[in-house]
C-alpha cells in the first residue's frame, strides 16, 4: 500500500547563499522503503522533471560509516531511537504525513549544499590527541597486556561512535562532548591509553573550543539521539580527566 | 609486455626476508622529500598513510568521503584472522597460508599467501597496542572464534563491528601523522586520472566534489586503495559510493586488470523486497554457527514457516554436505541457495530466499544466549524487515560481497605502471578465485601497515624519479581528458536516470556474471553491455553543473564506467572454460554439482591489458606453481 507524503526540504545553493524549506509531494512511497530510499526517487524524479536534486550524504546504508544525517521533524536522525537516518525505514510514518528534513545544523558544521554538511572539525579533534602514539613494527605481542573483560567492555561501549554528528545537532549548544569524551573515555579506560592520558584531553577540548562548539549544559539530548546509545556518562568522566590534567599542570 | 611477478627466490618462508633485505632504503633524512600520493582512506590506504608518515614521507590522502573516516572497510563485521595459536588448537603461519591456498580454489600466488599469513600475527599486535578493543576473556586475554568453517579458532573480533574498530585504529594513526604535519588529507575529492611522466605514475588528477574544481597533484608514487568493484552489481552488500573508477582509469592508462570474474557472493544478506532497494544488507555469517538454513521439500509449499512439519523441510546444507553442513564456504552455499530457489522451493514473496532457522538454537541455549551472540544483527534484520527473528525464521538470500579480482600487481604490490601501487581489495594478489571469512582486512592492514612501507621505501631508493610539476603536459592531458569526459555526460541530456542505467547494468551482471555462469549467457551479456553503453551516452540525464558539488554528476561518472569494466568481467569469465572458486560455469561441474577446476589449462592470472573501449583486450598470463600446497578438489562433505 503505497503512501503519498509531503516533503518540506531545506534547500541551499552554496555555503554562502541564503536556505529555505521547499515543499514537494512524495509519490508512491512504499513502507519498505528506507527513508533514503525513499528520497533516491524523489530525487529520480526531479531529474526526470529536469529540476536540480536534493543533494544529501549517504554511503553504507547500514548504520556504520556514519555519512548520513539528517534532522527528521526536529530530531536528528529521525523518529527511531538507536538508529542512523539511513535505518528509519518509511512505515514509521503514515500516508497524508508532512515531514520536515533540514541538515544538522552547528556554527561548526557549516551547509555545503541542501542537506549536506562539513564535518571536518570532528576530524581535527581526532588529530588534536584521538589516538595512542604507537608506529608501525615495534608492538610487543598482543597478550602481553591482559585487560579485564568489563574495562574492555567498556571501553568499546565508547570507542563505538560513528561520528555522525547528531551529538551536535541535537544539542541547543551545538557542544561536541558526546563525540569528544567517547574517544577520551575508550582511550583512558584502556592501559594504552595511559601515558598520553592528560595531555590528550587537555588537546582534544581544546580542540573542541577552537572549533567553535558550544558549551556542555547537561540537557542529555546528546544522549537521546546518539544512534550507538553512548552514554552521557562519557562527559562526566572526561569533565573528571580534564579538571585532573588541568589540576597537575598538563 | 612480459608479466613479471619478481617473487623472490629459496624457500616460502624465507622470501619475505630476503626481499626485505635486498630491497634499497631512503636514508631518513631524505624521506621528507618524496611525496606519495595515498587514494582511499579505508584499512588498506589509512594504514598505508599512517606508516609512510611515521616514517617521515610527505603523503597525501584523498577520499571521496568528507571523512577519511567513513570508507566502506568499516562496515565490516565478522573479525580478522591470525595465526596466533593462541587456543592451542592448532594453528600455524603454515596452516592459515594453507587454508588461505585451498579457500581460494588454488587460484592465488603461493609467496604472497604466505607472507600474508606471517604478517597476521604482527597485526593483531599492531592494533591492540593502538587501543583497539579486540573481545576478550575474562582472563583478559584475547578471545578467538572459529569463523567460516575454519577448524581453528583464529578469529580476532570487537563485537560485530570488527571493521569499525580496527578502521578507527588506523584513522586514528593517520590522524596523529596529520597533526605531526607528515600526512595532508584531501577529503571529498575522486581520483578521475593518473598523470603518467616518461613511464612512471608521477601524479594524479582529481575532483574535488565539494567545488567540483578539478585538482591536479604531483609525486614520486601513488597508492590505489580505492576498494573492488561489487557495485558494477547495482546491489551489493557494498556502500552506496563504492565504485571501480579510480582502477578503471588506471586501467585505461596501463595497468593491468587481473581475474575480474573472480567475484564472492555472500550467501547470508537479507533479501531483496523491491525496485527501490539501494543496497544489500549482510548479516555476517557467525550466524551460520547457529542457525538452520532450510527451504519446504515441495515446490509451491506456501504455509507459514511454524506450519511446516520436519518431514515436509529439506536442511538442504546438512543433507549435501554432511561433515561440514550449514558451515560450508560462503561459494558453496551461495551457490546451493540459488539451487533450491530454481526448483522453485525458494521462499518469501518473491520466492528468493531461504529460511535461516534459530528455533533449534534457542531451545537448546535459551533466547538469552542467542541474544548475547546476535542480538545487534537480530535488531538490524527486524528494522529491515519488520520481522522478529526470535519467532519466525530470517530469511535470507546471497548479495554480491567482495571481489577477489582486481589490478595486477606484482610480488612488491606495485602494477604494470612503474610507481603505481594497489592495496588491499583494489589488487587481485591474495584470495585466489575465493575469499575466506576475516581474510579481508588482514590483507588490507598487512599490505598498508607491513609491506608497502617496505617495496615503495625501495621503489622509491632505487629508481631514478627527475623532477615534475602540475605544469607538465602529462597532467594537462589528464586534467582535460578528466574534465572533457564530465562535459561530455553533461551534454547527453537525455530521458533516463543514472540510476535507471545503474540498475540495467547491474541486471547484466546478476543474471548473466552472477552466481551461475554459461558460455552462451556471458556471449549475449557482451553484446547486450555494450548496446546499453552506447544508449548510456545517448540518453542519460545528469542534472546541474560540473562547478559545484553534484552527487548526481559523480554517479553519473562511476557508472559510466561500470559501462566499460562490465564487458571485462563478462569477457574474462567467458574466457575461463573452468569453474573455480567464485567463478561457476555451468558447464564444468562435478556429477553431484560441484565446481570443477581445469588445472591442465587454467591455473594461470588472467591479467587483461585495455586496447581502448569496445576492443577486445589482450590477455596476459602469469602461471601459478604451486610447490608447496598440492592442488586437489575441494570437499566439504
Amino acid at each position: 500500500m503505497a503512501m503519498t507524503l509531503t516533503l518540506r526540504v531545506w534547500r541551499q545553493a552554496g555555503p554562502d547563499q541564503p536556505g529555505r524549506l521547499v515543499d514537494y509531494v512524495a509519490h508512491d512511497v512504499h513502507p519498505d522503503m528506507s527513508f533514503l530510499e525513499m528520497l533516491d526517487v524523489v530525487n529520480d524524479d526531479l531529474i526526470r522533471k529536469g529540476d536540480d536534486p536534493i543533494a544529501f550524504d549517504s554511503d553504507c546504508r547500514e548504520g556504520i560509516c556514519g555519512s548520513c544525517g539528517l534532522v527528521i521533524n526536529g530530531v536528528a536522525h529521525g523518529p527511531d531511537p538507536g538508529a542512523t537516518t539511513c535505518q528509519v525505514h518509511m512505515r514509521r510514518f503514515a500516508a497524508g504525513d508532512t515531514i520536515v528534513i533540514e541538515p544538522f545544523r552547528a556554527r561548526a558544521f557549516p551547509v555545503l549544499k541542501d542537506l549536506v554538511i562539513d564535518r571536518s572539525a570532528l576530524d581535527r579533534i581526532i588529530a588534536a590527541g584521538g589516538y595512542v602514539s604507537v608506529n608501525a613494527g615495534g608492538a610487543p605481542d598482543a597478550n602481553c597486556l591482559p585487560i579485564p573483560k568489563h574495562v574492555s567492555d567498556q571501553a568499546m561501549d565508547s570507542a563505538q561512535c560513528i561520528g555522525c554528528g547528531a551529538c551536535v545537532a541535537s544539542c541547543k549548544n551545538a557542544a561536541a562532548h558526546l563525540f569528544t569524551s567517547a574517544k577520551v573515555t575508550h582511550l583512558a579506560l584502556l592501559p594504552q591509553g595511559q601515558p598520553e592520558r592528560a595531555r590528550r584531553v587537555v588537546r582534544m577540548v581544546e580542540q573542541m573550543d577552537e572549533e567553535g562548539f558550544g558549551a556542555c549544559s547537561n540537557e542529555g539530548e546528546c544522549e537521546a539521539v546518539c544512534p550507538k546509545e553512548i552514554s552521557i556518562s562519557n562527559i562526566a568522566r572526561m569533565n573528571r580527566e580534564y579538571l585532573k590534567a588541568t589540576l597537575a599542570g598538563e | 609486455m612480459r608479466l613479471e611477478s619478481r617473487i623472490p627466490g629459496g624457500p616460502i618462508a624465507d622470501k619475505w626476508d630476503k626481499r626485505k633485505f635486498e630491497n634499497k632504503l631512503v636514508n631518513p633524512a631524505n624521506r621528507r622529500k618524496f611525496t606519495v600520493l595515498v587514494v582511499g582512506s579505508g584499512l588498506a590506504g589509512a594504514s598505508a598513510a599512517a606508516s609512510l608518515g611515521e616514517l617521515g614521507y610527505t603523503v597525501k590522502v584523498f577520499g571521496i568521503h568528507d571523512s577519511p573516516r567513513r570508507a566502506h572497510s568499516i562496515a565490516a563485521q565478522g573479525g580478522i584472522n591470525a595465526a596466533k595459536n593462541y587456543r592451542n588448537d592448532g594453528d600455524s603461519v603454515y596452516r592459515l597460508f594453507y587454508d588461505t591456498v585451498k579457500g581460494g580454489d588454488y587460484r592465488a600466488r603461493e609467496a604472497n599467501v604466505y607472507r600474508l599469513a606471517q604478517m597476521s600475527v604482527n597485526i593483531i599486535d599492531q592494533c591492540v597496542a593502538q587501543g583497539v578493543p579486540f573481545a576478550r576473556e575474562y582472563g583478559g586475554l584475547l578471545d578467538n572464534r572459529s569463523f567460516g568453517g575454519a577448524q581453528v579458532s583464529r578469529t580476532f573480533y570487537a563485537r560485530g563491528q570488527t571493521g569499525q574498530q580496527l578502521l578507527l585504529g588506523a584513522y586514528q594513526s593517520m590522524m596523529r601523522q596529520v597533526g605531526a604535519g607528515t600526512v595532508q588529507l584531501l577529503p571529498r575529492r575522486e581520483m578521475l586520472d593518473l598523470a603518467i611522466v616518461d613511464g612512471q605514475a608521477r601524479g594524479l588528477v582529481c575532483r574535488n566534489l565539494a567545488t567540483g574544481e578539478i585538482e591536479a597533484h604531483d609525486g614520486h608514487a601513488v597508492l590505489l586503495c580505492t576498494g573492488g568493484y561489487g557495485t558494477a552489481f547495482y546491489l551489493s552488500t557494498n556502500a552506496v559510493n563504492s565504485n571501480v573508477t579510480a582502477a578503471w582509469r588506471a586501467h585505461k592508462r596501463g595497468a593491468f586488470f587481473a581475474n575480474p570474474c573472480y567475484t564472492q557472493i555472500h550467501p547470508t544478506c537479507i533479501p531483496v523486497s523491491g525496485d527501490h532497494q539501494s543496497k544489500l544488507t549482510l548479516m555476517s555469517e557467525s550466524l551460520r554457527n547457529d542457525g538452520r538454513v532450510w527451504v519446504p521439500r515441495n515446490p509451491g509449499d506456501q504455509r507459514p514457516p511454524d506450519q511446516i512439519p520436519e518431514a515436509d523441510r529439506d536442511y538442504y546444507l546438512e543433507r549435501r554436505y554432511p561433515s561440514f553442513g550449514n558451515l560450508v564456504p560462503r561459494d558453496v552455499a551461495s551457490r546451493a541457495a540459488k539451487a533450491v530457489c530454481d526448483e522453485g522451493r525458494g521462499v518469501g514473496d518473491t520466492g528468493l530466499s531461504v529460511f535461516l532457522d534459530f528455533t533449534d538454537a534457542i531451545r537448546r541455549h535459551g533466547e538469552d544466549v542467542i541474544r548475547s551472540r546476535y542480538g545487534n544483527l537480530f535488531d538490524m534484520y527486524t528494522r529491515i524487515t519488520d520481522e522478529n527473528p526470535y519467532k519466525i525464521p530470517m530469511r535470507i538470500y546471497p548479495a554480491v560481497h567482495y571481489t577477489m579480482g582486481g589490478l595486477w600487481v606484482d610480488y612488491n604490490l606495485m602494477s604494470t605502471i612503474p610507481g603505481l601501487f594497489v592495496l588491499g581489495e583494489a589488487n587481485f594478489s591474495d584470495h585466489g578465485a575465493n575469499r575466506l571469512g576475516a581474510s579481508a582486512l588482514m590483507q588490507g592492514l598487512a599490505d598498508g601497515y607491513f609491506i608497502a612501507p617496505y617495496t615503495v621505501a625501495n621503489y622509491l631508493g632505487g629508481t631514478p624519479l627527475p623532477a615534475v610539476s602540475t605544469s607538465h603536459d602529462a597532467f594537462q592531458e589528464a586534467r582535460a581528458a578528466a574534465q572533457g569526459r564530465i562535459d561530455q555526460v553533461l551534454a547527453v541530456k537525455g530521458s533516463r536516470t543514472i540510476r535507471d542505467f545503474h540498475r540495467a547494468i547491474g541486471a547484466l551482471c546478476w543474471d548473466y556474471v552472477g552466481m551461475a555462469r554459461t558460455a552462451e549467457g556471458l556471449d549475449q551479456a557482451i553484446a547486450k553491455i555494450a548496446e546499453l553503453r552506447e544508449a548510456f551516452w545517448q540518453d542519460v540525464r545528469v542534472p546541474g553543473e560540473t562547478n559545484n558539488l553534484n552527487p548526481a554528476l559523480d554517479y553519473a561518472g562511476r557508472v559510466a564506467d561500470y559501462m566499460e569494466f562490465a564487458e571485462l568481467l563478462a569477457l574474462d569469465a567467458r574466457h575461463r572454460n573452468e569453474s573455480c572458486g567464485g567463478h561457476f560455469r555451468e558447464e564444468f561441474q562435478t556429477p553431484d554439482g560441484e565446481a570443477l577446476r581445469n588445472d591442465e589449462d587454467f591455473s594461470y592470472v588472467a591479467a587483461w591489458e585495455f586496447q581502448g573501449v569496445g576492443a577486445a583486450p589482450a590477455l596476459h598470463k602469469e602461471a601459478l606453481a604451486f610447490e608447496e600446497v598440492h592442488p586437489s578438489q575441494r570437499s566439504y562433505k
